[in-house]
């Protein structure tokens, strides 16, 4: 954590930036968060960044709220703040506007054409998401095949997510992982 | 747990009363507590099942424009659906709702990491839970993928995996990639609609 010189606009304005990534969802976002975040600013270690995944999946709420996380690293509560707003505020202003220039009845083709455009973008990026993560997380064997598990039951089953959260703590505590 | 979609919600006109500011806060923070792994699922479940304040086209349409709009979509959502019933008051009731408690939640979570995120035990615990949270990731990843597969859709394929690659593993930065990817998928889509 070298944050204490980082000052809480340039924390907001790179937080807004990020936000502007996360193209179906706040994960998708998460090489772009890692590079600014572990890479160049160097607010976190590769092993607080998984931390602050894993610590984000496990608590309720929107996927987004990895971020409040990381600001709460660098500069506290207040930057806790000021990194979930500058991610969710301005974007989300963005929407309304744009929904409302739109209106209801609105027939044009764009917003689903652009949105099957970019649906193939956001399976690219989560999974790129998923293999930045897991060059942290998956060190050993077992841990690989710990998530190896997880993807298939999730994928396969309709189990709460929040058991195989659970089960894979238990599996860490007890020193498998 | 008592899930009703039995019920075809699209067969129900959304009849009932538009929310109050209040209860917009209150049903968005609801949503947001309950979303473990993505709150999608409930918030669909809470306004077009639930209180039908919208029917499911009505919601699959909203819900398409905060999609392709950038920013974390579900935070997206919340905003649009407010301000469709209250405003821009109601866009904020709905929007601090779904944001106000899981930030007091993972702000206490952040400052107890930070006084024993070096405990044995804890490091332990957390590496497993990591494990798992990326095989969830990887999980709705693949859930994605098989309409694409399905359709046989092998520029969809390619595009997706030229992301991954230039993303994940070349680490090249996402503006760059995507100041290309966006524009020449959006370009592909739009000939192949057009001469189909």
């Amino acid at each position: 954590m070298d944050g204490g010189t980082t000052s809480l606009g340039s924390l907001a304005l790179r937080f807004a930036m990020m936000s502007l990534f996360a193209i179906g969802g706040a994960n998708a976002a998460i090489p772009e968060i890692h590079r600014i975040v572990v890479t160049s600013q160097h607010w976190l270690t590769e092993l607080q960044f998984a931390d602050a995944f894993a610590i984000a999946q496990l608590s309720p709420g929107p996927n987004v709220m990895i971020v409040t996380m990381i600001g709460y690293q660098v500069a506290g509560v207040v930057g806790a703040l000021v990194a979930t707003l500058a991610m969710c505020g301005p974007t989300a202003v963005l929407a309304l506007c744009v929904s409302r220039l739109l209106g209801r009845s609105s027939r044009s083709p764009w917003p689903a054409l652009i949105q099957s455009a970019l649906v193939p973008l956001s399976i690219g990026l989560m999974t790129a998401s998923g293999w930045i993560l897991a060059s942290t997380t998956d060190r050993t064997t077992a841990a690989f095949l710990v998530t190896a598990s997880a993807a298939v039951l999730a994928a396969t089953t309709r189990l709460n997510p929040l058991w195989l959260l659970l089960a894979g703590g238990i599996l860490g505590f007890a020193g498998i992982v | 747990m008592a899930l009703d979609s039995s019920a075809t919600p699209t067969a129900v006109p959304a009849v009932a009363e538009p929310p109050g500011l209040g209860e917009l806060f209150v049903e968005f923070a609801k949503m947001s507590l309950s979303g473990f792994g993505g709150v999608l699922v409930f918030a669909r479940r809470a306004i077009v099942e639930r209180h039908r304040w919208m029917t499911a086209e009505e919601f699959n349409e909203t819900f398409a424009l905060c999609h392709f709009m950038p920013g974390p979509n579900i935070v997206n959502l919340s905003m649009v659906f407010g301000a469709r019933f209250r405003g821009v008051p109601g866009a904020f009731a709905a929007f601090t709702g779904l944001i106000g408690p899981p930030v007091v939640v993972m702000t206490i979570l952040a400052a107890l990491y930070v006084h024993f995120g070096e405990l044995g035990a804890l490091r332990r615990a957390l590496g497993g839970v990591a494990c798992v949270a990326v095989g969830l990731l990887f999980a709705v990843s693949f859930k994605m993928l098989v309409p694409l597969l399905r359709r046989r859709d092998p520029v969809a394929v390619l595009l997706l995996a030229a992301v991954f690659v230039a993303v994940g593993l070349l680490r090249w930065p996402m503006p760059w990639v995507l100041a290309v990817a966006i524009p020449g998928s959006i370009l592909v889509t739009w000939l192949r609609r057009r001469s189909a």
